[in-house]
């Protein structure tokens, strides 16, 4: 019995004439979906499988499908006669495309056995002639198949040999998706064996040495496993006592190890093989001139056997020399390696001479965290979830590791400058930004995975609409964490005479069994979103808009920030928090501060014309009832449509005083956000009013507190309390409350729950709907309010802020955490009732 | 909304016969969402004054055509005199508005002592263009501001005017003139009435129209600036941040420049001609807006692919519609392309290019935002041209309007001084390999420079 060994994924391309048993061999060792026939694709566009007019078109539909398959790195094998170079060369071309490895299974049967099975199907009328041919093809083929580029080539003779055969799947061998860590991944050591000691050490690892003090191993503490970027060799004091104790590790299984282009080059050296002794290679075999010939030939097969990446921990961690685009992740390719080795490179060179390095990292949009070496960095910078471990040690820098999954870095210092650099270590610093956006972080049509409530879709013409406003008025996504959610009004209230009553908030929490709630005063300004840090070294922090404009020029903000600063440090919250930023969510009062334009433009100016309307109507009106023109009820309707201007133009005026600058500004902030490396959406919500009273407190001037009231939906009396206070807070046109779980973060078994319902005062609502809505004619039809889009909204928009705090705190990149707000935005811009 | 016009030519209860309304009985007539009233405060011999109140139904009014609730929900329809009053002055009073008066046929010529009050008219903050639009027809014109709040006096006064006519007039030539220009003086705000209604209003100018001195700036106002609400998702994300919604055009320059030919022409003249002398075949235009540099481009057949770019949805579907790119045959199709993106982030699409245009773009850009473009367009599309142009700042005190300070547009976020631009462009320039040189744009005026500068960056 063969077994054929397959690695997986791979393209594996079935030779053979047509009645060699091939559609048979594929569905006994492959499933359904991985095999893809020529016959099929000849059906699926001539609706006849034998149609032998319809080739061409069939292998463009094979081709396309094939292709799909390997970039997505499913293991395809290609049904097809294949005894044609032209048609192995298209298939080859596939597999060099999507980098994985072309395999060939020649099924080679005798020409009668073909015949005669061709025979036996009636929709096969070709004659024995077409199997001559291919066959002749076929074995004029045989000799030339791994010349032509397949890796491994399987020939089954005859009909029992192919039926006896079994196949072997076979990972690739940079996959060791299986090897969760943890993981201590070490940068380019280039011959500093005391450094690595050092670092070792601090890593905790126990250093094993032989009989002459040599280092040969080192055990690490529980379970965790060093990882060696490569590049252990060459420019440094000691390269063979690095090889002996990282091969060591290695043979013991404390150790991983990649190669670098240091590594690459030596054992074409030690081959035999032409190569320029330069960039410290002289150094290395100088060195080994003084090892045993025996000791060379170990370094030889080690260097020559390492996988030039590895895709670890379920692929959540990918390592490589130089790194590796997405693309690239766990596919087998000379270009694969080549970009593992050496890197991505514009094909210029530097005023040094070097190779002008692709920025390959900045248009990183994987999920997993790429580690690497090979480019000396003064300091290591997290750029799109991947990180450069040189620290050019042997340069005079620092021997850098990586802690994973703790993301602690531990590095020790170089002993001295062992090799003088090229070019000054700091001359690095990148011309461009390294957490630049790309459009495609955006636009269109986009998913976003949320923790808390799923995906969420985005819908190209939100994005389209989003994109214009972030870019002409956001701040720079650097300052903008999060965006505020909407939030969906209480259900409309059954009363008569009004739109919203606490009633409705009552009962929808206590429907979903959340009967502890907190009714917030809801303070009539500008929802603002406040990221203030203890000092200016993080940049300079932001007071931002729901939409992500600064509310003001940039000195006011930074005055405003420095009393916001120094109020958190007389709460001591720094401290209490451990974070040197906090993210806040306020409302920013006056509401005029930041709409005075509107306020001017359509509120003052509808109660205006009203004023200046209505007096002389309701004047004539008067005059004309007087002589008896039976004008009654207009008469009627328009003296109350002058009351109901005048009372939306004192609820309007509640609203505005002047500020200057930062002088008159107030905020009321009633959530903490986040701050360094956590949010705090599930701390209950009197805890963040009580950081709140605190910061009122220190700088009363700037702050404002937050009345409330706790509700327990059980207790009557509590309702109705609750009722009472809403009914005071609204009386004279304040606008409202906004209602929510106790607990903060709430979710049931129907899913996340809405984290706040506002309830409007009546008077307020003025504003909202018009001076006169609450006649009875206007008010019965506004009843009608269709709020379910508007709820839904809110909570896609809750959970895209969550989860874009959380990516946040996590440190994830950028562009992960700009979707996540672009897509608040995004479901922003969505047509619903501003009303509501 | 509501207006009164009084006659006092006795017997003036005439008047009662010339509307066909009797002045003892108030009626009604239903119009567009709402309901028209008319009464007669006083009608006596000596003095007969006739009251035009419109209700409209602001639930209504909240909804556009499709459905849809309105960022300004709250507006000043129900009250400010507007198209909709016209339209219901129209309607209310039709057979008076015609001429004809079927009881009393000799009433229709006779000139009467009118004076008429329109409470709330909107003059925009111009009391001038109310007089000018009302004395060439033979009215004593008192337009009286009205103030916006009086409990914020910094805020002034409102768009409004109280308006009071006083003059002899036929009363069908009266209620023409309310008839057309109060929608005239509404600024082209023309919601909720239709574009055959407007045209209505216009056709009903007659003889006055025809020799009235500003007969152009009210038919420009009244058809040529007919505007829609916009009710895209920017202008939803805008109202959602209390911003006003602003449906003005983008404006351009100051006016006065109008002498030769106009800056906009002489700017779109220079960037092509430095587009055409640095050899590009291919060309991508940032910030195209509507499309006319694309236009031109596109009459230049060696440009063999042209890219427009633009952040708004709205232009680009604009830009589409004036290229009429539906219907353009397919040699010239298959040259041009318009997709949306922006300067803040990289975008691919826009690599490859020979040269790239940036015709007023950096100056709407908040300042710590210029990094990101310096990366997109000299990092990462890197063309082989950069055209820029930008205003001179330095020239603004050449502008009347701008000569106390000021931006030329409403949406620049700074304009540079020639030293500026260049501090900006040098750096730029240095850092990613590209050489500039700098030419004037309009006329270069000794001491201040001129109006545009423009930068053509090469690699």
């Amino acid at each position: 019995m063969t077994a054929l060994a397959i690695p997986s994924p791979s393209l594996v391309v079935l030779v053979g004439v047509s009645g060699s048993g091939k559609s048979s061999f594929a569905t006994k060792h492959f499933g359904p979906y991985e095999v893809v026939s020529s016959d099929y694709c000849r059906g699926l566009v001539s609706d006849d499988e034998n149609d032998q007019d319809a080739t061409k078109d069939a292998f463009d539909v094979l081709g396309y499908i094939v292709g799909k398959r390997l970039e997505r790195g499913r293991l395809t094998v290609v049904d097809a006669t294949n005894v044609q170079p032209s048609a192995r060369r298209h298939l080859l071309g596939l597999a060099k495309e999507h980098d994985l490895l072309p395999v060939a299974i020649v099924l080679d049967v005798p020409d009668g056995v073909a015949i005669e099975r061709n025979a036996g199907r009636p929709d096969r009328d070709f004659g024995a002639g077409v199997v001559k041919r291919q066959s002749s093809q076929l074995h004029r083929s045989l000799g030339h198949l791994t010349k032509e580029g397949f890796r491994r080539v399987h020939v089954l003779r005859g009909v029992e040999e192919i039926e006896e055969a079994t196949i072997v799947r076979e990972p690739l061998l940079n996959d060791r998706r299986d090897e969760h860590g943890p993981f201590d991944v070490v940068g380019d050591v280039h011959g500093c064996r005391s450094e690595l000691e050092a670092l070792l050490g601090q890593l905790g690892y126990a250093v094993v040495r032989d009989d002459r003090r040599r280092p040969v191993d080192a055990v690490p503490p529980d379970g965790r496993r060093a990882v060696f970027l490569g590049d252990l060799v060459d420019r440094g004091p000691d390269s063979p006592g690095v090889l002996r104790l990282v091969m060591g590790m290695v043979a013991a299984g404390h150790a991983l190890c990649l190669p670098g282009n240091h590594e690459n080059k030596l054992v074409r050296a030690l081959s035999g093989r032409q190569v320029r002794i330069s960039h410290g290679l002289e150094t290395t075999l100088e060195q080994l001139e003084a090892e045993s010939p025996e000791f060379t030939d170990q370094v030889k097969e080690f260097c020559d056997g390492l996988v030039a990446h590895l895709v670890l921990d379920d692929g959540r961690l990918v390592v490589a020399h130089a790194g590796l685009k997405e693309a690239y992740h766990g596919r087998a390719s000379g270009r694969v390696r080549s970009f593992a080795l050496y890197g991505d490179t514009t094909g210029e060179t530097d005023e040094f001479g070097l190779p002008v390095r692709y920025p390959w990292a900045e248009d990183y949009r994987g999920r997993a965290m790429v580690l690497y070496g090979h480019t000396p960095v003064p300091e290591t910078t997290w750029v799109n979830n991947t990180l450069c471990l040189d620290t050019g040690c042997v340069f005079g820098g620092r021997l850098t590791a990586l802690r994973y999954p703790e993301k602690e870095l531990v590095s020790v210092p170089a002993e001295r400058v062992w090799y003088e650099p090229v070019k000054p270590l700091a001359a690095t610093t990148p011309v461009r930004e390294p957490d630049q956006l790309d459009i495609g972080d955006v636009l269109g049509k986009r998913v976003v995975d949320t923790a808390h409530h799923g995906r969420v879709t985005v819908r190209e013409e939100d994005a389209a609409g989003a994109l214009e406003v972030m870019s002409r008025f956001a701040l720079h996504p650097r300052y903008l964490p999060y965006l505020p959610p909407t939030m969906a009004p209480v259900a409309t209230s059954r009363r008569d005479d009004l739109l919203e009553h606490p009633d409705e908030a009552f009962a929808a929490y206590a429907d979903l069994g959340v009967t502890s709630l907190l009714c917030e005063e809801k303070h009539m300004g500008s929802r603002a979103v406040v990221f203030v840090r203890d000092d200016d070294g993080g940049g300079p922090g932001a007071v931002y808009t729901r939409t992500g404009r600064s509310f003001f020029e940039p000195e006011v903000t930074a005055s405003l920030l420095g009393q916001v600063r120094d109020a958190v440090s007389g709460a001591g919250l720094w401290d209490e928090l451990a974070t040197d930023w906090l993210l806040l969510d306020a409302e920013l009062l006056p509401w005029s501060a930041k709409a005075e334009g509107l306020l001017r433009e359509q509120y003052a100016a509808t109660g205006s014309a009203a004023r200046s309307v209505l007096t002389p109507a309701v004047a004539a009106l008067e005059t004309a009832r007087a002589r008896g023109v039976d004008v009654g009820a207009l008469a009627d309707r328009t003296v109350a449509r002058r009351t109901d201007a005048a009372a939306f133009t004192d609820v309007y005026r509640r609203y505005c005083w002047p500020t200057d600058g930062s002088q008159g500004v107030l905020l009321a902030p009633f959530q903490v956000l986040a701050s360094a490396g956590r949010t705090w959406a599930d701390r209950e919500h009197p805890w963040h009013l009580d950081v709140a009273d605190r910061l009122a407190a220190q700088d009363p001037g700037l702050f404002r507190a937050t009345r409330r009231l706790v509700v327990d939906t059980g207790d009557p009396a509590s309702r109705d309390a609750g009722v009472t206070w809403w009914e005071e807070l609204t009386a004279d046109g304040g606008e409202g409350m906004v209602v929510k779980p106790l607990a903060n973060l709430t979710r049931t078994p129907k899913g996340l729950v809405q984290p706040g319902l506002k309830v409007r005062g009546r008077e307020y609502l003025r504003l909202i709907y018009g001076p006169d809505y609450t006649r009875p004619e206007h008010l019965s039809r506004l009843k009608d309010r269709h709020l379910q889009h508007k709820r839904s909204l809110a909570l896609r928009e809750y959970a895209l802020g969550l989860e874009a705090l959380d990516r946040y705190v996590a440190g994830e990149p950028l562009w992960r955490v700009h979707e996540a707000v672009f897509a608040v935005l995004a479901l922003e811009s969505e047509p619903v009732d501003p009303r509501l | 909304m509501f207006l009164t016009l009084t006659s006092t030519t006795r017997p003036a209860t005439d008047l009662g016969y010339l509307l066909h309304k009797h002045p003892d009985r108030a009626q009604s007539v239903s119009v567009t969402a709402g309901e028209a009233h008319v009464f007669y405060p006083e009608a006596t011999e000596e003095r007969c004054t006739v009251g035009l109140l419109v209700e409209v139904d602001p639930v209504a009014l909240a909804r556009n055509k499709k459905g849809h609730v309105l960022g300004q929900y709250v507006n000043d329809r129900p009250y400010a005199a507007s198209s909709m009053l016209a339209v219901a002055l129209g309607k209310a009073f039709r057979t008076a508005l015609a001429g004809r008066c079927d009881a009393r046929r000799e009433l229709v010529e006779r000139e009467l002592d009118l004076e008429i009050h329109v409470p709330a008219l909107p003059a925009d903050g111009d009391p001038a263009l109310v007089r000018g639009l009302f004395e060439p027809v033979g009215w004593a014109v008192t337009a009286t501001p009205v103030e916006l709040d009086e409990t914020v006096p910094d805020w002034g006064a409102s768009r409004y005017v109280d308006l009071r006519l006083a003059g002899r007039q036929r009363l069908q030539d009266a209620l023409s003139h309310l008839y057309v220009l109060i929608p005239v003086l509404d600024g082209g705000k023309h919601y909720w009435v239709g574009d055959e209604e407007i045209d209505k209003l216009v056709r009903a100018g007659g003889d006055w129209l025809a020799a009235h001195p500003l007969r152009e700036t009210i038919l420009r106002r009244a058809l040529a600036h007919q505007r829609r609400l916009v009710d895209d998702a920017t202008a939803r994300l805008l109202a959602s941040d209390d911003e006003p919604t602003n449906d003005e055009p983008m404006a351009d320059e100051p006016v006065d420049e109008a002498k030769a030919r106009p800056l906009v022409a002489l700017r779109r003249d220079a960037v092509l001609a430095a587009v055409k002398a640095s050899g590009a075949r291919t060309v991508v235009d940032v910030g195209c807006g509507e499309g006319s540099l694309l236009r031109a481009l596109l009459d230049d057949a060696s440009y063999t692919q042209i890219l427009g770019v633009d952040v708004s949805p709205h232009a680009l579907a604009t830009a589409e519609r004036h290229l009429r790119l539906s219907t353009m045959d397919d040699r010239r199709r298959e040259r041009i392309r318009l997709v949306q993106s922006s300067l803040t982030y990289r975008d691919d699409r826009l690599a490859g290019f020979d040269a790239m245009v940036l015709m007023e773009v950096v100056e709407h850009l908040d300042p710590p935002r210029l990094p990101a473009l310096e990366d997109a367009v000299f990092a990462h599309a890197r063309p082989g041209t950069v055209v820029l142009t930008t205003p001179n700042a330095e020239h603004n005190i050449r502008y009347d309007g701008l000569a106390g300070g000021g931006y030329r547009h409403h949406d620049h976020r700074f304009e540079w001084t020639r030293d500026e631009l260049r501090a900006w462009a040098d750096r730029v320039a240095a850092t990613h390999g590209y050489e500039v040189r700098y030419t004037p744009v309009g006329a270069d005026d000794p001491e201040v420079g001129p109006p545009t500068q423009l930068a053509v960056f090469t690699r």
